[in-house]
């Protein structure tokens, strides 16, 4: 693909004679940046020689670009970890032509390392240091100054009042560097790196995993055990070691090289301290290693390596750093993950399977949005028609067959992945296969699963599809169809109280009625729970809300847009009638009645209600906690809607927040142009320019009006932000408060009655706690004393407290 | 320190395409300006049975749908096979581009492009007969848009 450089807008084919002048160096350099970039992919000649070339070309570009090839080299090595050997072969060659370049190149690699640590950039830093580990092999880098930085990282496991997070990343990047330089480092200081060896098993023995159990996507330890992360890479790094650090799997090019290499001279490593710790850092979360696959699955052709193997370690690396580099490119990312190098010494597809698997199901978060690994494995289905399909069709099998100890969140998001990607293949599942889950409740994660997902796959179709695409025998599992139900539908024996006055606003409506007209109409409704005489009629009545809702609704149920429509033109109506808290769950209540068949509906109009504040977000959250609602309770729509609620109220917080900071901004520009304007005017116009002297006084008090208004507008939105932030803060006090009640009053029956507290509900519930700290974990990180001192004491039941110890320790 | 590598991350599936509205009040330089920065997506090749439901569930997997307009038979006024989808953001306007143009909704493969941005008018066809200029519901191969260049 060439990148010809966009001339400015407006300057289509103008000034032709200067871009030709200038064209040459940034066309040169953009040549350059192509050649080492692409360098390592498929080519009719072979990789050495290519290197060979590119080499030399660089060599040849030193005089006259070498500041540029420096900047280059140093962003692929951050960048682009899966060829890091590639590169650092290169980076090797060069090297040994210019020893002054090969200096140069590291002192850039370690200033590098120092801004990615201080900007919290963790992962790339960790590809860094990963890079100047391979220039130790490409004889860049002497191995003793390696080890030394080495134990630098080391030491800090020994620094006090850190949290752990930072001790584990310097830990992990010894140890993830080892497979590639294990062999070079041990060979040349053993001594040493066995000295290193025994302080890291040392800090693992005693480091906190309080953090593993909310991380895990399966509680059970068979088939594959969910092994925190540094506990796998020490395994494997042990394994190593064992088989004398004999590594087959990871290409290394600078082996071809070697006799040009080893008369290179290397350089030393300057001494490397970690930037100190400071309380703006922020550390990477840990991790759990998600597995699914071991040798047993793939039928036939190459076996997977062990899970304590580091060449399992090495391919996984190297697919999600594929993935991060072209997860915007579905089609390169599809080919470049199958084209992987070695890929006919390993089960590819299932590795790939896996790691893509890994990263939709990992812990708080994925690593990108999750519609991208449907699209992701729709390309590699569309790519390897013959073999991917049936390995995905396996790992979709396993993990239904594991649903019982997999988490609530991973099985959501399951949910979400195998709906969407039926809808791309006509539905076609072998759902026979799943009968099993017929004879089970209902509640039981089997047959959940599969009533979830037929309701999404209608979502994305209609109900006779659903009707259409399972068996007989699964019609327990169908969803309803998503009508709605309209209570004053009929006239019946005993008539609802409302019946008539449904039908005067029924009518109302259709006569384009305004706002004040239903208003009036409305006053005749009578109020149930009002004894006395209420002479204004403007509290709370339930009848007015139904009435009102439930006949706007059955005249809007035609489509979205219409309901949508209908919620807009009688806001004023709405906003009246829920002007109570007992209103706006009212209101929720008789819109959960009406479209109780299509929860979709209901989700897109709570979110409208929500947006036009006819509710707010704790009105929601009530609802939802509300007895009327246990019935729906483990529904995953309730908790979409939920968590799309406190989202709402996060991006309403962040938008103002950021109106503030604007302003702010603008405020002190304005001063500090205040402050220059001052000494332009006092220095020597005063003296020079007489009109000026004149303006003088009105250009002050102009500034004077603009800056008042400014910090008038601040103040009002400082305040804004207070309101929004409280609001904001009683939103989790509401759920966290729910949960704890809800919890504990199931607990405690259960502890009365002799019954195990380990129901289908009891697991759902507590995950669903879970869920509420981790997808908002940032936030909730801000009230965190708060929820100590009012909620999360240490009265609090051990099962539902364990829940927030273990949401503390991930950035402990 | 931070030098992009333009060369290797592309984002081909954001770029604007080739397609220009001819009815835009304005020049072409204000319609890609706008189109750049747009979170309204053009969505083609729908069935004339898909619904707006259909269409929110599967736009929502890019992030919040702030509005669908169906397109309608200007005449029939009946959906016609296309619709715009309206998101709060960019980014996940951005992110329907990449992630949702190119599969399938109601087993067609649907066809996603930028949209300057709706206005009263344009959810009408501006085919002969009312429709959309090509009866997109026959050809699945190309994307209508490609002919929709040239004004009727």
């Amino acid at each position: 693909m060439s990148r010809r450089r966009h001339s400015d807008e407006g300057d289509a084919g103008s000034q032709p004679h200067k871009r030709r002048r200038t064209s040459e160096p940034i066309e040169i350099e953009d040549r350059l940046e192509s050649l080492i970039c692409r360098v390592g992919e498929k080519s009719t000649s072979s990789l050495e020689s290519n290197l060979e070339g590119l080499a030399g070309v660089l060599e040849a570009d030193l005089p006259n670009y070498k500041g540029k090839i420096l900047r280059i080299l140093c962003a692929v090595a951050r960048l682009l970890p899966e060829k890091l050997t590639v590169y650092t072969t290169l980076v090797g060659l060069l090297n040994a032509r210019n020893y002054n370049f090969g200096g140069e190149f590291v002192e850039a690699m370690i200033r590098q390392l120092k801004e990615t640590l201080k900007s919290n950039l963790y992962s790339e830093a960790l590809y860094l240091v990963r890079f100047l580990n391979d220039l130790v092999n490409c004889h860049v880098i002497a191995a003793p100054s390696m080890v030394a930085m080495f134990e630098n990282f080391v030491s800090v496991t020994q620094e006090e009042d850190i949290p752990q997070v930072r001790s584990d990343w310097y830990v992990y990047a010894v140890l993830s560097s080892l497979p590639w330089v294990g062999k070079e480092l041990y060979e040349k200081k053993d001594v040493e790196m066995d000295r290193l060896f025994n302080q890291i098993e040392g800090y693992l023995k005693y480091r906190q995993k309080t953090h593993v159990p909310m991380l895990q996507v399966w509680t059970a330890e068979k088939p594959h055990p969910q092994e925190e992360y540094l506990d796998c890479l020490w395994a494997q790094v042990q394994k190593l070691k064992k088989d004398r650090w004999q590594e087959r799997h990871i290409l290394r090019p600078y082996i071809a090289f070697d006799s040009v290499l080893c008369e290179a001279l290397q350089h030393n490593l300057p001494p490397f301290t970690p930037p100190a710790h400071s309380d703006d850092a922020v550390y990477p979360m840990p991790h759990v290693v998600f597995r699914m696959f071991d040798y047993t699955d793939a039928p036939e052709g190459p076996v997977m390596p062990g899970s304590h193997s580091v060449e399992r370690f090495v391919i996984e690396e190297n697919l999600h750093c594929i993935i991060k580099s072209h997860w915007r490119e579905r089609k390169t990312c599809a080919a470049q993950l199958l084209s992987y190098p070695g890929k006919n010494k390993i089960p590819l597809n299932y590795h790939i399977v896996e790691v893509i698997f890994g990263e939709l199901f990992q812990l708080p978060s994925p690593p990108h949005i999750d519609v991208m690994y449907t699209a992701l494995l729709i390309e590699l289905c569309k790519l390897q028609p013959g073999s991917l399909p049936q390995v995905l069709a396996q790992a979709t099998e396993m993990m239904y067959m594991r649903l019982d100890t997999m988490n609530t969140i991973c099985i959501d998001r399951l949910i979400n992945w195998f709906s969407h990607h039926l809808s791309n293949f006509q539905f076609r599942w072998s759902w026979d296969d799943w009968a099993d889950c017929l004879t089970q409740d209902i509640e039981k994660p089997k047959p959940k699963f599969v009533k979830e997902v037929l309701e999404k796959c209608m979502r994305l179709s209609y109900h006779q599809r659903i009707v259409d695409i399972v068996p007989p025998s699964f019609s327990a599992l169908i969803p309803a169809n998503p009508v709605c139900s309209y209570k004053y539908e009929e006239e019946t024996e005993c008539p609802l109280p409302g019946l008539a006055m449904a039908t005067t606003v029924s009518n109302a409506i259709k006569n384009r009625a305004s706002n004040e007209e239903i208003l009036i109409v409305l006053k005749d409704v009578p109020n149930p729970n009002q004894d006395d005489d209420d002479d204004e009629g403007d509290g709370f009545n339930p009848l007015k809300i139904e009435v009102f809702l439930q006949t706007l609704l059955h005249l809007a149920a035609k489509s979205f847009s219409h309901s949508f429509s209908a919620l807009a033109k009688f806001h004023e109506v709405l906003k009246n009638l829920t002007d109570s808290d007992e209103g706006k769950l009212h209101i929720l209540r008789v819109l959960y009645e009406f479209w109780r068949n299509h929860p979709q509906m209901i989700s897109v109009l709570v979110d409208k209600l929500i947006r036009t504040q006819i509710v707010d977000c704790a009105a929601v959250a009530n609802w939802i906690f509300s007895p009327e609602m246990a019935h729906d309770f483990t529904r995953f729509y309730v908790w979409e809607i939920l968590h799309s609620t406190i989202r709402k109220m996060n991006k309403h917080v962040q938008k103002i927040q950021k109106e503030l900071d604007e302003a702010k901004e603008k405020l002190e520009k304005q001063q500090n142009k205040k402050v220059e304007k001052q000494i332009f005017l006092t220095a020597e116009t005063l003296l020079f320019k007489p009109h000026i002297r004149e303006h003088k006084d009105d250009m002050e008090k102009n500034s004077e009006d603009e800056e008042g208004q400014l910090e008038e507008q601040i103040e009002r939105l400082q305040e804004k932000v207070e309101s929004a932030q409280s609001e904001q803060k009683n939103l989790f006090l509401v759920i966290f408060q729910r949960f704890i009640m809800l919890l504990t009053e199931h607990l405690v029956r259960c502890e009365t009655s002799g019954v195990d507290i380990n129901t289908t509900w009891y697991k759902n519930c507590i995950e669903r706690l879970q869920q509420i700290f981790l997808m908002h974990h940032v936030i909730i990180q801000q009230y965190m004393g708060t929820l100590e001192n009012l909620l999360f004491t240490a009265e609090l039941d051990h099962h539902i407290l364990a829940v927030y110890q273990q949401f503390c320790a991930l950035q402990l | 320190m931070s030098i992009k590598l333009n060369a290797l991350f592309s984002d081909s599936y954001v770029d604007i395409s080739q397609y220009r509205d001819q009815h835009f009040k304005g020049n072409r330089y204000e319609q890609e300006k706008l189109l750049k920065q747009s979170c309204t997506l053009y969505v083609g090749n729908l069935s004339f049975y898909t619904t707006e439901e259909q269409v929110h569930e599967l736009f929502s997997k890019s992030g919040d749908v702030k509005r669908i307009i169906i397109g309608l038979d200007k005449v029939k006024k009946t959906a016609c096979g296309f619709c715009f989808v309206e998101y709060y953001t960019r980014a996940d306007a951005e992110n329907a581009m990449r992630f949702i143009n190119g599969t399938r909704l109601d087993d067609r493969i649907i066809r996603t492009d930028w949209d300057a941005g709706f206005k009263e008018g344009r959810q009408f066809g501006r085919g002969k007969s009312g429709g959309q200029q090509h009866n997109t519901s026959v050809k699945t191969s190309r994307s209508p848009r490609a002919f929709s260049c040239f004004p009727s």
